[in-house]
């Protein structure tokens, strides 16, 4: 009973990978940019929230509706400004703004909000639970799971039957192909990037119910992210959510050998994972 | 007239300042004997900082290989050698080579797996295996888990007598592995080897249509960084005297800022590394009594070098002329002036 306790609470928990890896997902897919700032910009959306929810009162679940806009009009000013100058075959450029990103955004809340740890109320949310047979389930994890398989079904849906979707889908071919079809290419990764940080704020809301979090967090999650993507394959949003389920199971699992080791066992699935499939599991595009 | 063509790799100005940098190694040889304290500490960061930049250029600017999970090595360094020293009872001079070659295995080890992997995915794969190392050196309660172990003291002692000679050695074996460290890289790119990797540089598949074995050339350079990062981690930790896991396996330290440093200076030059650690350490001296504006402010140059500058500011100085203070592009020598 432990081991399949284990398994669905490793289930849940990857459902918040997933959430953590969907916008990766989407941006790494449609524009093939390493954006190493993503897990910054998770944190970035837990304070956001935690100054709405603050300042307004708000329980933060309401306040997201206010920080998921936040966040995609910034993601938007990003890619336009500075992200779009950095796109091209070469991986250094974006991979090396992204960093400066990342250490412009950590030191910036650390210099607004100290290192204390904070963490956003939720109240009772926290610690409500169901019992499922002889299980006990968590409500939040619960909710948290069914928003991630909403959020990839949703991205899934307007990939495949929207406008947006295609132009997306037709950038990601040939960007060049894309842009003569009338297609403006500046544009379109402004909105992929904005999409991208309104599930990032999701998925810094929900951070910030589940655990305390503080400036320093960001690359863990980025990691996190990023294995989830890469085990998925790169272009398959469902594979996101696989990807992040295989993590999470893996480092609950092996949160049961020793506590020490739950991190740890995530990132030596992953690592064989690749070793043995190199481009993840369920790879849809090159 | 003189008709004698020949090629070259000196010119008068690469000449004039290998003579320069010789003079600036054997003054800085001696400054124990007329800097203070806190400069010797400085400098000697200084030189490891130049040491890290200078290998990471080897690897991204060089072969191709965008790694950010050097710190694994830095990391890997660190606790080597106090393992090595503190468990194993080895004299800290003895642990040095012993040091390089645990780096060398583990990375040749590591690079069996990440070499499979190509680009965003090399990148990230590279951090995660530094996370690995974190995690596992966290892990062993002998070397302080979690929350680290200092140096033992008769460990220090047996570096030197006295306070001041043993922050002097400390001081040389710094400027003694920067010095190792551009030698290496230097003769490296001199040699058949070097040329093969700028041949993959600049096309890959055409270096590989003329024999070259790109795999072999790119592990050959993965496992030298590897080696010498590793033994740049042990003399941090060395002038540091305490080790944790957050501090060895810190992203920002060893690969962030390292990466900024030769962005900064100019990726895929030797001059760069070295003009950016120079601008990294003026940023830091002037604006470290801001806190962390600093960091906030070198991210920002960083950004706008690429944006605005890609080849940085070596890259601006050496200008279309292609200027060079190391001697390592091959040159005509002996065609008649243009204005003559």
């Amino acid at each position: 009973m432990d081991w399949i306790n284990a398994i669905v609470q490793g289930t849940l928990l990857g459902g918040l990978y997933a959430l953590f890896a969907a916008g990766l997902s989407l941006i790494f897919g449609v524009m093939r940019l390493v954006n190493i700032a993503h897990g910054d910009l998770i944190v970035l959306a837990a304070y956001v929230c935690l100054t709405v929810a603050v300042m307004l009162g708000l329980h933060p679940l309401v306040a997201l509706g206010l920080v998921m806009p936040i966040m995609a009009a910034l993601g938007y000013v990003l890619q336009r400004v500075i992200l779009n100058r950095t796109m091209g075959g070469d991986i250094l450029p974006p991979l090396l703004v992204t960093f400066g990103l990342s250490v412009i955004l950590q030191n910036s809340l650390l210099m607004a909000y100290s290192a204390d740890p904070q963490k956003l109320q939720a109240g009772a949310l926290e610690t409500m639970s169901i019992e499922i047979g002889p299980l006990a389930v968590g409500t939040l994890p619960l909710i948290v799971f069914a928003t991630a398989v909403l959020v990839i079904a949703a991205l899934q849906w307007m990939f495949y039957h929207t406008a947006l979707g295609r132009a997306f889908r037709a950038t990601s071919d040939r960007q060049d192909i894309a842009q003569l079809m009338g297609l403006n290419r500046s544009h379109v990764f402004g909105l992929a990037m904005a999409l991208a940080l309104a599930v990032t704020a999701i998925a810094g809301v929900f951070l910030g119910i589940k655990t305390s979090f503080d400036p320093s967090i960001g690359g863990s999650r980025l990691i996190f992210g990023f294995e989830a993507v890469i085990i998925g394959g790169l272009g398959n949003l469902w594979g996101t959510l696989a990807g992040g389920v295989i993590l999470g199971i893996s480092q609950t699992i092996g949160a049961k050998f020793h506590p020490g080791f739950q991190i740890l066992a995530g990132h030596l699935v992953f690592l064989a994972i690749i070793a043995v499939r190199p481009r993840g599991l369920f790879p849809r595009v090159d | 007239m003189n008709n004698d063509l020949h090629i070259s790799r000196a010119t008068r100005l690469s000449t004039w300042s290998m003579v320069a940098l010789a003079v600036i190694v054997i003054i800085m040889a001696a400054a124990p004997s007329w800097a203070g304290r806190a400069e010797l500490r400085l400098f000697g960061e200084f030189f490891l900082y130049l040491s890290l930049a200078t290998l990471w250029n080897f690897l991204a600017g060089y072969a191709g290989l965008v790694s950010v999970g050097q710190h694994a090595y830095v990391g890997l360094g660190g606790y080597a050698f106090f393992a090595l020293t503190m468990l194993g009872g080895m004299h800290p001079y003895a642990a040095m080579p012993v040091v390089v070659v645990a780096g060398m295995l583990a990375s040749s080890v590591v690079a069996l797996l990440v070499f499979r992997l190509r680009g965003a995915y090399f990148a990230i794969g590279t951090w995660v295996v530094a996370e690995v190392f974190r995690l596992s050196f966290a892990q062993v309660s002998s070397l302080g888990g979690g929350s680290g172990k200092s140096l033992s003291l008769d460990i220090v002692r047996s570096l030197a007598d006295g306070r001041a000679a043993r922050e002097a050695a400390s001081y040389w074996l710094a400027l003694a592995v920067m010095v190792l460290v551009l030698a290496v890289v230097f003769v490296y790119l001199r040699s058949r080897q070097g040329v093969a990797l700028t041949a993959i540089r600049d096309n890959e598949l055409a270096a590989k249509s003329l024999g070259i074995n790109i795999w072999r050339s790119k592990f050959i350079v993965y496992v030298l960084s590897g080696g010498l990062t590793t033994l740049i981690g042990a003399l941090i930790f060395l002038q540091k005297l305490r080790i944790s896991p957050d501090a060895a396996f810190s992203v920002n330290d060893w690969t962030a800022f390292v990466i900024f440093i030769v962005v900064i200076g100019g990726i895929g030059t030797l001059e760069g590394p070295i003009v950016g650690t120079l601008v990294y350490f003026l940023l830091r001296e002037t604006l470290a009594d801001l806190g962390t504006i600093y960091l906030i402010a070198l991210g920002v140059v960083a950004i706008l070098i690429m944006l605005k500058a890609p080849s940085g500011v070596w890259g601006l100085i050496r200008g279309r002329a292609g200027r060079e203070l190391f001697p390592l592009s091959r040159r005509v020598c002996g065609l008649p002036d243009k204005g003559a």
